[in-house]
């Protein structure tokens, strides 16, 4: 629940505005923020979720990739530890078959010497070192018969190890080989040692059936970082190895690091279990993270789209969504203020409706009294003050006149007459309106032109509402035309669902401040006998009644009416 | 010319008292009622020429009492007085029948040319 309470403190924080907050700038700022939310809560996930997937991806692509290669440096190493086994096996054999007089007689030595290079591929030589170190027997291409060892650090190893296997070193055939030496066992001979000699052309071959790419490297150091076999890119047998390995690691060691070639590579370093060595296999990383970085293309490719997907989205939400609101806030507007418009003519009518009525009566009495009072002195008062009463009453009456005209004007505009509909004919209701003001109009000769419709459609409306909204119109015209003016009507049938009256004088006309102001209650051009009622109450019966109120007006060069009226106000009971 | 015989009619007495003495004093021979009831019986027992009628009265109201005259004379002329200035009562009046119509407060010259012309039109 505290979550959720936040949840909503947050989101309404984020989008509150200000009370009566109404500047455009509103719309913009909800909108960056929308964006920025929704970019949030949408981008955020997104590369989370690409972060943890492409470290997710690489390592165990990498494992992939990288584990065969500990795979295949630890079957190599098996092949180079089964070789130099075996060849360890054929000497220790020899040693332990033959008694020491038949390794001794050089004739026999080289018989076996022989049978062994034929049988088993390798050897070079094969000789009898005696316990002072000096080979008294040899059987091989070198004349190397009562050379002494004795000083030699091997010689004193076998004799402490019981076995000997060397590092590559070059003979003096200048050609690498190892040699291999195993102390003899049987009886008598204590200190002897048999010494075989064998080339490394195998390590070789062992070296090229791993089937390594053109990129990579394999081959074979011993502890001091020394090179036991040739390399592709790093330099031939005996040299130094650019690679430090790692010292006392006896297992798979891998490292990443770069090659005197400038290479990132990735090297495996497999230790001899028993020997010290180690078989090296390099691989650059380009090769090993081919197929990553392929991956990693794709996943960048599709993390772009999405994230342009999203901004176009977001953008496109947020333009409708701000568009909308904007209308939503307009409509709002636009109803709050017709709202407020109508509800300040009902106050102000309902007002007005108490105070003209109790005034009403009392003012028609005043009026009679008034009038008597003048009656008397003008029809039996002699007395020398008659001028003077007939003045007073005269002025009360003017006044009771102009009183008159207020609360009539205030009674019309409060008037809450229910409205009865009924089908009428505009273009009548117009003629008998004018009928009304025949006299004003002959009287000051003004110039009525008729342009009715002929085949209007009658409409369903109020006829006494009708009268009083073409009344005032009329009333204005022929207030604003001078004496021999012109006011025109015409009467149209403006679409299916209203008709069109305009009524138009060429009088005084009004300014663009006035026309502000003339639906406004109290606001009067007609110093001193305008109420400021006649307007607004046309204006809102013609609402009432469905329809639509315009006016034109140019100064000095008349005004012009246009009302609007539905043939079938069907929402008439929402207005009343 | 002979001034023609007047029933005025108004809830309120002081208002047509006063207007009566005042159409006395200019010949015309006035009676009053201020009620419905009091109008329909003068008109039956004395028919008058013309009467004045004001619509907003307690009980009948004045469109009832014209419809009533009208009922029995369909040519006696009624002038309609309204206290609540609206053109559309007076004009509803004048559907059923009413001669004319004026607004309360009344300007008794238009009051008179209005039954003048009413007399004249009979």
């Amino acid at each position: 629940m505290a979550v959720f309470n936040w949840h909503q403190r947050f989101i309404k924080s984020f989008f509150r505005f200000e009370e009566g907050d109404a500047s455009p700038d509103r719309y913009i700022i909800f909108r960056r923020k929308f964006i920025i939310l929704m970019i949030l809560v949408t981008l955020v996930p997104l590369s989370l979720m690409a972060i943890i997937n492409y470290h997710q991806y690489r390592t165990s692509l990498k494992n992939e990739i990288i584990d065969p290669m500990g795979v295949l440096s630890n079957k190599t190493k098996h092949s180079f530890e089964l070789f130099l086994e075996e060849k360890l096996s054929n000497v220790r054999f020899i040693a332990s078959a033959y008694p020491l007089k038949d390794l001794a007689d050089e004739k026999t030595l080289s018989r076996i010497f022989r049978v062994l290079k034929k049988e088993f591929e390798g050897f070079v030589d094969l000789g009898l070192i005696d316990c002072d170190g000096v080979q008294v027997t040899y059987a091989g291409p070198y004349a190397l018969r009562g050379k002494d060892y004795s000083q030699q650090g091997w010689f004193h190893e076998v004799l402490v190890r019981g076995v000997y296997i060397s590092d590559v070193f070059m003979g003096y055939r200048k050609f690498p080989h190892i040699a291999i030496a195993v102390q003899l066992m049987a009886e008598g001979c204590d200190g002897w040692v048999l010494r075989a000699t064998i080339g490394t052309e195998k390590f070789d071959n062992l070296i090229a059936s791993m089937g390594l790419d053109p990129e990579s490297d394999a081959f074979l150091i011993n502890d001091n970082g020394i090179f036991q076999t040739n390399t592709k890119f790093y330099g031939k047998v005996l040299e130094k190895c650019p690679f430090a390995p790692p010292r006392g690691n006896y297992g798979t060691y891998i490292a990443e690091e770069i090659d005197p070639m400038g290479r990132e590579v990735v090297s495996v370093y497999t230790h001899f279990n028993q020997l010290s060595y180690a078989i090296v296999l390099i691989k650059p990383r380009s090769v090993i993270l081919k197929n990553w970085f392929t991956l990693q293309g794709e996943m960048i490719l599709i993390f772009s789209a999405s994230v342009v997907l999203i901004f176009l989205v977001v953008f496109k939400l947020a333009d409708v969504l701000v568009k909308n609101m904007r209308e939503a806030d307009e409509k709002r507007e636009l109803a709050y203020r017709e709202l407020e418009h109508s509800q300040k003519l009902s106050s102000i009518g309902r007002l007005a409706a108490g105070v003209a009525h109790e005034i009403n009566n009392p003012l028609a009495i005043i009026n009679e009294k008034a009038g008597l009072l003048k009656d008397l002195v003008e029809y039996q008062d002699q007395s020398q003050n008659k001028a003077k009463f007939l003045d007073l009453s005269g002025s009360i009456l003017n006044s009771v006149e102009r009183c008159k005209t207020i609360t009539h004007r205030l009674l019309g505009f409060a008037r809450r007459m229910e409205v009865q509909f009924e089908i009428l004919n505009v273009n009548t209701i117009i003629l008998e309106t004018l009928g009304f003001l025949e006299q004003e109009y002959l009287y000051r000769n003004i110039d009525i032109r008729l342009q009715l419709a002929e085949n209007l459609p009658q409409i369903s409306s109020d006829l006494g509402q009708l009268q009083q909204v073409f009344l005032n119109i009329l009333s204005n015209a022929f207030a604003a035309v001078e004496d021999g003016g012109k006011v025109s009507i015409i009467s149209w049938d403006e679409n299916p669902d209203m008709i069109g009256v305009t009524i138009q004088d060429n009088g005084c006309g009004m300014s663009e401040e006035t026309l502000k102001h003339i639906f406004e209650p109290f606001f009067t051009t007609k110093k001193g006998y305008g109420t400021g009622l006649g307007l607004p109450i046309t204006y809102g019966i013609v609402k009432k009644m469905g329809g639509d109120f315009k006016v034109e007006s140019k100064l000095a060069e008349g005004t012009k009416f246009t009302v609007l009226l539905a043939k079938n106000p069907k929402d008439i009971g929402d207005k009343l | 010319m002979r001034k023609p015989r007047i029933l005025l009619v108004d809830d309120e007495e002081e208002f047509v008292k006063t207007l009566a003495e005042r159409l006395q004093l200019r010949d015309f021979d006035v009676r009053i009622a201020t009620d419905g009831e009091g109008a329909l019986d003068i008109v039956e027992a004395d028919p008058p020429q013309l009467v004045v009628l004001d619509m907003i009265m307690p009980g009948m109201g004045g469109l009832e009492v014209l419809k009533q005259i009208k009922a029995m004379n369909r040519r006696m002329p009624v002038i309609l007085l309204t206290g609540h200035g609206s053109t559309a009562e007076g004009i509803e009046g004048m559907r059923l029948g009413a001669f004319d119509y004026l607004m309360k407060p009344i300007n008794i010259d238009d009051l008179i040319k209005k039954m003048e012309a009413a007399a004249g039109s009979k």
